[in-house]
């Protein structure tokens, strides 16, 4: 167990939601008579909640650096009008429209970000009127009417990769992005294993790092087959692939680059990050304004999937993605929270969704269960932070850590000294 | 009025052989205290000697039965079990941060909690004429629905004593009541405690401003490391600020320090006519006309007590990163240099390690080795990107030359004891190979060992040519470590001893009244 548990990291939550996601998944399996891991249904979940999950994206670095935004839904539905006019009326290509699109969710992030970092309003307050002025502005320019876009457009929200090589049964693009991802994984992970070896650093056996290659890649390459098995036509949606590139970006962004560190710096404890000389208003900005251009890119592949523009696009999906931060390990008061983390907490509240729906269970139901997932979730955290990080994993596995390690190996080196006592007890 | 006592004049209050315990450390060893109906009693003491435990004892603060000893009082043995029970009995601390609510008026707050009620429905009128009287009586002249963040502190403070009156006040506890205040307020409400001691109302005072205890006290009882040391009545026995002083420090020094031997270059440090605002009130500074240097491997000391500005001004030099800048210039190498963020105070070869690690020093949620790196991520990344084997070779290193110890470099901070956590943003500031290091406060909350620890690694800083100053309020430590000490009272330096010419009492001096003395 304890082995596992460093298969994933430290972080007990998103290491138990890694496990809720898996036995989720066998469940609703089981519980469907295997309709759930099928290509049509796998296609679907990833096509269905792309959007959330860009979102979750950008909402976990804006928890992260200790704000919120609830403005993402209407940005993204002003953004995705904006846009299918300007392809209609003025005739732009899509691509033009794309990069349209971009610039309007900067500009409007940069508004936004402008009130939080250097007026100082709590996120709260500018994204709740964002939210009421961009829905505004979205049902004004659009005059409520729902506006189509064309087929290339439709592209971005609805296409696949395309079909090219030999026949050899499965769409070969999926199959080789498959394989690279695998690869890369392995890669990456034996080439890390072994700086940090030369390093002395300590490092998990050889045999967890195997199994949580063969873990890792067996899921991966399971994927691939469902992906580039689907009845004709389909294979690895163009959403899922915006998606994984992203992750993969933002995820590099936030654990390795400087801003990324100061992203978590400054949620952490914004006055010690400022007496370390980062420029925390800069990072506030950057963050919320980051926020904004990703829910613009959400509106418009919402807006290519379901071929056309409405006045109602993207209701409600600022809370589908702060749920999934939430449920992905990030802490309310910031500082706390991982991009993989928020992906699989999205992926969870998806993989729910959809089972509960093949179930034939109603939204009232629906609605019902997956507010008392987010409850929940939130709640194992606050019981293992206010136990002393004493998780139910970690109940399970005291007996065996005892034995693996020194029993305490943090037991204070000092004594406490009369000021320390009384500056606790004051 | 009983009392037991056979004296001549009665005993209001005694303290008994009051002992308070805290897991593993006795604040409070044995200490006693009498105070006579309608005296101005001063308690006296440096900063963590146990004044204010004792007070939180006395008002129950600290319930009967959490601590030894009795409290009689008016002849009785009490046993407070919370404030509300001492305030009844007619005991009111007045707490240094005052407990107004800035948004309600002075009426509401003097009355809050305990509000004139006619079957549930609070009597407006009677509480309105009450106030009038209570504001009279404390000599303020302000409408009743005057909004408290209207008025300045030093009129907070007499609506706290209003508000202490109207709850029938036998013994009123002022903590530090003169701290915030300016010359002419603090003047007044003086005059007002002695208004009240004629009126037969007992104050015990605690105040650092000695030239004030001087002043208005009739008996000082001295507090010296959680034990009472002495009773002594101002007049009778000629009380004098240095008698004060002697009482206070009047510890022998220990040798804690390691054997250091200064190796002082040229001045290359230079801060003149330092002059900095407070950052919300308006005409208050908290640095005036400051000037100081530091040489080249030159330990340099600041003592002052809490609140007289040695924080404000490191950090308002460290990047204006407090208050509101009014003028002053700093000088590097004899070539003037403007610094406005942190960043440039960095990039300037500046550090500065916090007084209060865990609410300005420290990301509780960061491990050693991302702390370690904080202030100088640049050095150890290539095009923005962090290279986290350099990250960890540099935790490593620092782990291992400042003997911090943890199980690994990856450990979370918040696990680390008061004094790793010190060395780990001592490690983190020299990471960033500062030519100027400020330690503020660099030892508090720090056990005796640890110390010894810090104190070499300063002076090993010292020796690699660095300038370092360290701001104290221990005077052994600043007279054991530092090569010059300047003093500050109330924000401006009073006074610079070399090494050889500093005693605790010199210092404590200095550090106590506005006199300014001939710089060295």
């Amino acid at each position: 167990m304890n082995a596992l548990k460093k298969l994933f990291g430290g972080n007990t939550r998103q290491f138990g939601m890694i496990f809720a996601l898996v036995a989720l998944i066998v469940f609703f399996q089981i519980a469907t008579d295997g309709r759930t891991l099928t290509p049509g249904n796998v296609i679907n979940l990833f096509n269905g909640n792309s959007y959330i999950l860009i979102l979750a994206i950008g909402m976990v670095l804006v928890i992260i650096a200790g704000h919120i935004d609830l403005s993402v839904g209407s940005i993204a539905a002003f953004v995705g009008v904006t846009v299918a006019l300007a392809i209609r009326d003025w005739g732009i290509p899509w691509y033009a429209g794309v990069l349209l699109g971009l610039a309007l969710g900067a500009l409007i992030g940069a508004w936004q970000g402008w009130w939080v970092a250097y007026v100082g309003i709590p996120a709260f307050i500018v994204t709740l009127a964002g939210m009421l002025l961009f829905r505004g502005f979205n049902q004004f320019v659009g005059k409520s009417n729902t506006i189509p876009v064309p087929a290339d457009f439709q592209y971005l929200g609805s296409g696949y990769l395309p079909e090219v090589g030999p026949n050899t049964g499965f769409n070969n693009l999926t199959l080789l992005l498959g394989i690279a991802a695998a690869a890369f994984v392995v890669v990456g992970e034996l080439r890390s294993r072994a700086r940090a070896k030369a390093l002395g650093a300590e490092v998990p056996e050889m045999w967890v790092t195997a199994l949580k290659l063969v873990l890792i890649c067996g899921a991966i390459l399971y994927a691939t087959y469902l992906f580039a098995t689907g009845r004709p036509g389909t294979s690895f949606p163009i959403p899922g692939l915006i998606l994984a590139v992203l992750v993969l970006i933002y995820g590099f962004i936030s654990s390795r680059t400087v801003l990324g560190r100061h992203v978590y710096a400054v949620g952490g404890n914004r006055h010690a990050a400022e007496l370390s000389g980062v420029q925390s208003k800069k990072v506030n900005f950057l963050v919320m304004m980051n926020m904004s251009i990703l829910a613009g890119l959400a509106g418009m592949i919402f807006v290519g999937r379901s071929t056309a523009s409405g006045p109602f696009d993207g209701v409600g999906w600022e809370l589908d993605a702060i749920a999934a931060v939430f449920i992905g390990g990030a802490a309310v008061t910031g500082g706390v929270g991982t991009v993989v983390g928020s992906i699989i907490g999205g992926l969870v509240m998806a993989v729910l969704n959809n089972g509960l729906q093949l179930l034939g269970v109603g939204a009232d139901l629906t609605q019902i269960i997956k507010g008392l997932v987010l409850l929940i979730a939130v709640a194992f955290d606050v019981y293992n932070k206010s136990q002393g990080k004493k998780s139910i994993i970690g109940l399970l596995t005291q007996n065996f850590n005892r034995k693996q390690g020194p029993s305490n190996p943090n037991q204070p080196d000092e004594t406490t000294s009369t000021k320390e006592a009384i500056a606790r007890e004051a | 009025m009983t009392s037991q006592t056979t004296q001549t004049e009665p005993i209001i209050l005694e303290m008994r052989s009051i002992t308070k315990e805290f897991p593993g450390v006795k604040a409070l060893d044995n200490v006693s205290l009498r105070v006579k109906a309608a005296e101005i009693h001063a308690i006296c003491g440096e900063n963590g000697a146990g004044k204010s435990t004792l007070m939180k004892v006395l008002s129950g603060v600290y319930p009967y039965g959490s601590y030894d000893g009795d409290i009689v009082y008016q002849g009785q043995v009490q046993q407070f079990k919370d404030i509300r029970a001492s305030e009844h009995a007619g005991i009111v601390i007045i707490h240094q941060e005052l407990a107004l609510i800035p948004e309600l008026s002075i009426m509401e707050n003097i009355f809050l909690g305990n509000e004139p009620t006619k079957r549930g429905v609070i009597n407006w009128a009677e509480a309105r004429l009450r106030s009038l009287d209570l504001l009279a009586r404390v000599g303020l002249r302000e409408d009743p629905d005057t909004p408290i963040k209207e008025i300045g502190v030093g009129k907070q403070q007499l609506v706290e004593i209003a508000k202490a009156l109207n709850k029938s006040v036998k013994i009123l506890i002022l903590d530090e009541p003169t701290a915030a205040l300016n010359e002419s307020d603090s003047q007044h409400l003086l005059d007002l405690m002695l208004g009240l001691k004629a009126k037969g109302i007992t104050s015990i005072i605690i105040s650092h401003k000695l030239n004030e205890i001087e002043q208005i006290a009739d008996s000082i009882t001295i507090i010296r490391d959680g034990k009472s040391i002495e009773t002594l009545n101002v007049k009778a026995d000629g009380v004098d600020e240095d008698r004060i002083i002697k009482g206070m420090v009047g510890r022998t020094l220990e040798s804690r320090f390691p054997e250091h031997t200064p190796k002082i270059g040229e001045v290359f440090f230079e801060v003149k006519d330092w002059t900095v605002g407070h950052p919300n009130v308006a005409d208050r500074l908290v640095c005036k006309n400051s000037s100081f240097f530091v040489r080249r491997g030159e330990i340099v000391g600041f003592a002052g007590l809490m609140g007289a500005g040695r924080t404000e001004l490191a950090r308002s030099v460290f990047g204006r990163s407090y208050g509101r800048f009014i003028s002053g210039h700093i000088y590097k190498d004899g070539k003037e240099i403007t610094l406005k963020t942190v960043r440039q105070a960095i990039d300037a070869g500046l550090g500065y390690v916090t007084e209060d690690r865990k609410s300005l020093g420290l990301n509780l949620l960061d491990d050693i080795k991302t702390t370690t790196v904080a202030a100088n991520l640049r050095k150890i990344s290539h095009n923005s990107v962090v290279d986290l084997n350099q990250e960890f070779t540099v935790a490593e290193q620092y782990r291992k030359s400042l003997r911090t110890k943890t199980p690994s470099v990856e450990e979370g901070v918040a696990k680390l004891s008061g004094g790793n956590q010190q060395k780990v943003v001592l490690a983190k500031w020299m990471f960033t190979d500062p030519d100027l290091l400020i330690l503020d406060e660099p030892t508090r909350g720090i056990d005796v060992g640890a110390k010894y620890e810090i104190y070499g690694i300063i002076q090993q800083l010292a020796n690699q040519g660095k300038g370092v100053i360290v701001i104290s309020s221990e005077l052994p430590e600043l007279l054991g470590l530092s090569d010059r000490i300047y003093t500050i009272f109330e924000g401006a330096i009073t006074g610079v001893l070399n090494k050889d010419e500093a005693s605790q009492e010199s210092l404590m001096k200095l550090m106590t009244s506005a006199r300014k003395a001939e710089a060295a």
